[in-house]
């Protein structure tokens, strides 16, 4: 029986945090999981933050919200300074360190710094810090197959946007390797 | 020697046979069958959906005798949007009052024309609520006396009448607003063509049309019928006069759409389409 | 079958909503319940309906009157104080007998109250939408999955019983991602006699009203109305019982607060606490049957709401003194965690149904 995963990924709206979160519920429904997508909304999008809290799990998702999370995803400050307090003992943390430049360690979590907008820049993939934070993600935390994660981006990537797919495929290597 | 004898007037079939509530001398009547003349004339009452308001004419749905709905006080444009959508085949059309079309309807009515909703519109506008009692109506006249502005309407504190043609005319949807009266059978003759043009307007697909009856109302007014049409003549034309004031086939354009986007040739959004 | 796809809640209750045969949506843009109005805005040109964009909530539920009369499924969406704006129609609608579908995807209030998840306009949906005496068929889904099964499914409530069907969402659910299995489209729609489509010569005129002005009159009609409602509150009730048969504790809970009073019936029950969840999915009918197949086993009631405490007044009725009924509710657009409810249950284990 495969672990049950509450995720919360943050960030400023823009950075694609509520796709990166519906990759990781795609996974979830390739592998045929329980799971839930909640997204933050209204004025909140609105050029402030972006949050979404991700469920993966083998039985029914009761509340959608994570509140204590076991992963989190931070894209920039005040979402690490807002939800470092909430991971729960033994959880993990990525974090955009192009964005978040005051990290502290979290007693009880592993903090995991990676230069996902650096990164994304330098290998030409501008936008995709977001999924390069997912990469890391899968790397620490393993919530599904790794095929399964690239089979996700397949699926999520509008038909319109083909030419996207092995961009956010790259970036997801990158995290991965990072 | 049998005589020989010509039927030269009766009911019309759109017009059922009952009575109606209106009180004696009130236009109501000879609106309501001059737009039973017109379906019977068009040959349409079986494809016809009349919406009633709320309001002296409430009762309409049990004196025309093609379908009826019975609308909430001035959703009747809305009704009519939907019923129209639902069935584009269908001729629909709305018979509303001043309070009902201009007051707490005011903003299904004009949206309904914006869209150039292809529906037909029978306003009433005898400047007075009737059927609660005769208060102020959004089209009563400055220092008109009703049972809610009893010192005459003060225009300082309650505003200035609405002229409901002149407004509408100014929207792209409307394809025909036009304002008769129904004070002799002349008018009456002008009235029955107006409101036939506006039926054969939606049967063509023009848009949305709207004939404004400037009318009476005896028993609110507190005058005798004629007594009525002279107040009317003398007050209310002056203010609200006959005429067309949009046609758009007579404009010279085929349809709303047509006179919209010429009207709108400086903008390239309009003329060129969007992405 | 159709395949498992992952899609908000809005949206898989606008396409179940269009696969059971709706080709009418009239609405008014109001957040959380955004993406439905905008999903219906892309998929009805390309099913050859009709969406359009109403200048009010009032208009728009008054064209969903007009289309209904003309016999056609037809459905709006708001959120709280939309639905405020639309309950004149919606009474029109019960007093003409007028199917129609009414999505209200619920936010905190009153007045302009929050655009967060909230279950505060349980009272309005089961006693208040409009003037007069009457009442809707008022479900309450609580998966992604049942805002496209129930929406779908609402369709033939309301056009058997002619009455407008309520679904009562939230934000949660409506803004959620799940994976859902859409219902499969139909094509055949049920007659509808009374509609006003014309009469073509061949019938009497239809007439769709609700003014009677002889009391007599009005009183009949009103009278065969409810004997209506009793044959949908004998055939229509619906509700998930899960591990109620032995329960001491039986929380009722519904929709979104359901997943979480699910939570922690599971939790209370590892800590050997005999807890079980009834999970009404209609509304009104309210699933009295239900409740009274637990009274004799229960030692109290628990109503876990988000709201001040609304469904808990029908909890009472049924209950009706039998037993104790507590309620436990965060308001505002707070969402309560299991933990919380809990928390309230060792409470009220500790007491033992005192």
């Amino acid at each position: 029986m495969a672990a049950t995963h509450n995720i919360v990924l943050a960030g400023f709206g823009g950075q694609g945090i509520l796709f990166a979160g519906k990759v990781i519920a795609s996974a979830g429904l390739i592998e045929g999981r329980e799971l839930s997508w909640l997204p933050s909304y209204g004025p909140e999008m609105r050029g402030g933050t972006a949050n979404c809290s991700v469920v993966l799990s083998d039985e029914p998702v009761g509340s959608p919200l994570v509140t204590a999370p076991d992963a989190l995803v931070v894209m920039n400050q005040p979402s690490f300074d807002k939800f470092r307090d909430t991971v729960v003992e033994g959880g993990v943390v990525v974090a955009d360190s192009t964005l978040v430049p005051n990290t502290s360690e979290i007693p009880g979590a592993k903090l995991c710094c990676i230069p996902a907008t650096q990164l994304a820049e330098e290998a030409g993939l501008k936008g995709l810090a977001n999924i390069i934070c997912v990469g890391k993600l899968f790397a620490e935390v393993g919530f599904c197959d790794r095929e399964t994660l690239f089979a996700a981006i397949d699926k999520c990537v509008p038909p319109k946007k083909a030419a996207m797919i092995e961009k956010n495929k790259q970036a997801l290597e990158i995290g991965m390797n990072a | 020697m049998a005589e020989e004898r010509k039927i030269v007037y009766q009911r019309p079939h759109a017009l059922l046979p009952v009575n109606t509530n209106y009180c004696p001398g009130c236009p109501h009547g000879i609106v309501v069958r001059t737009v039973a003349e017109v379906l019977d004339e068009l040959g349409i009452e079986g494809t016809t959906v009349g919406v009633a308001p709320v309001g002296c004419a409430v009762m309409a749905y049990d004196f025309f005798g093609c379908d009826m709905i019975e609308a909430a006080h001035g959703r009747a444009p809305a009704v009519a949007t939907g019923c129209k959508r639902a069935n584009p085949d269908n001729i629909v059309f709305a018979y509303q009052g001043d309070g009902d079309l201009a007051s707490i309807g005011m903003a299904e009515t004009i949206h309904a024309a914006t869209r150039g909703e292809n529906i037909t519109v029978i306003f009433i506008n005898n400047a007075i609520y009737g059927m609660t009692g005769g208060q102020m109506a959004p089209t009563s006249l400055p220092n008109q006396v009703t049972q809610t502005s009893p010192y005459g309407r003060d225009v300082a504190t309650a505003g200035y009448p609405i002229r409901v043609c002149e407004l509408l005319s100014t929207l792209d949807g409307v394809a025909l607003a036009q304002r008769v009266t129904v004070d002799t059978p002349k008018n009456v003759r002008a009235a029955k063509r107006a409101i036939k043009k506006a039926f054969q307007y939606q049967m063509d697909g023009v848009g949305y049309s709207i004939i404004e009856v400037v009318s009476t109302c005896p028993t609110n007014w507190g005058l005798t019928p004629q007594e009525a049409f002279s107040w009317m003549r003398e007050n209310m034309l002056p203010y609200y006069p006959l005429g067309v004031f949009r046609d758009v086939l007579a404009e010279g354009h085929e349809s709303v759409a047509e006179a919209a986007i010429e009207r709108a040739k400086d903008c390239p959004i309009v003329t060129e389409g969007g992405k | 079958m159709s395949e498992k796809v992952l899609m908000k809640g809005n949206e898989a209750l606008a396409e179940s909503a269009i696969r059971a045969g709706c080709r009418f949506f009239f609405g008014y843009p109001i957040t959380p319940q955004t993406e439905l109005a905008a999903y219906m805005s892309k998929r009805m040109p390309k099913e050859g309906g009709t969406y359009l964009q109403a200048e009010s909530e009032i208009a728009a539920i008054n064209m969903v009157y007009g289309a209904s009369a003309a016999g056609a499924r037809v459905m709006t969406s708001s959120s709280s104080p939309g639905i405020s704006l639309k309950t004149e129609g919606i009474s029109y609608m019960i007093g003409a007998d007028l199917p129609g579908v009414i999505i209200n995807v619920q936010r905190g209030g009153p007045g302009l109250g929050g655009i967060q998840p909230s279950q505060s306009d349980y009272w309005q949906a089961t006693r208040a939408l409009g003037h007069g005496d009457g009442q809707i068929i008022v479900l309450a889904p609580s998966t992604v999955q049942e805002m496209a099964d129930l929406a779908y499914g609402a369709f033939d409530l309301a056009d058997t019983y002619r009455t407008p069907v309520m679904i009562l969402a939230d934000g949660m659910l409506g803004q959620m991602m799940e994976p859902v299995v859409l219902p499969e489209r139909r094509d055949e729609l049920p007659e509808k006699p009374w509609a006003t489509t014309g009469h073509k010569g061949q019938r009497p005129h239809n007439v769709v009203n609700s003014l009677y002005l002889t009391a007599d009159a009005l009183e009949k009609l009103n009278v065969e109305r409810f004997e209506r409602y009793e044959v949908i509150k004998r055939e229509e009730q619906r509700a998930e019982c899960v591990m109620t048969e032995d329960a001491d504790i039986v929380l009722v809970a519904f929709g979104a607060s359901a997943r979480i009073a699910r939570s922690a019936v599971v939790h209370a029950r590892e800590k050997g606490i005999k807890a079980g969840l009834i999970r009404p999915i209609t509304l009104w009918p309210f699933p009295t049957d239900a409740i009274e197949a637990t009274i004799g086993t229960a030692k109290a009631y628990l109503s876990v709401e988000m709201n001040m405490g609304q469904m808990v007044d029908d909890v009472r009725l049924v209950v009706n003194g039998r037993k104790p009924v507590e309620f436990y509710g965060r308001t505002g657009g707070v969402i309560p965690t299991p933990a919380e409810v809990l928390a309230k249950i060792e409470e009220m284990n500790a007491k033992g149904g005192e």
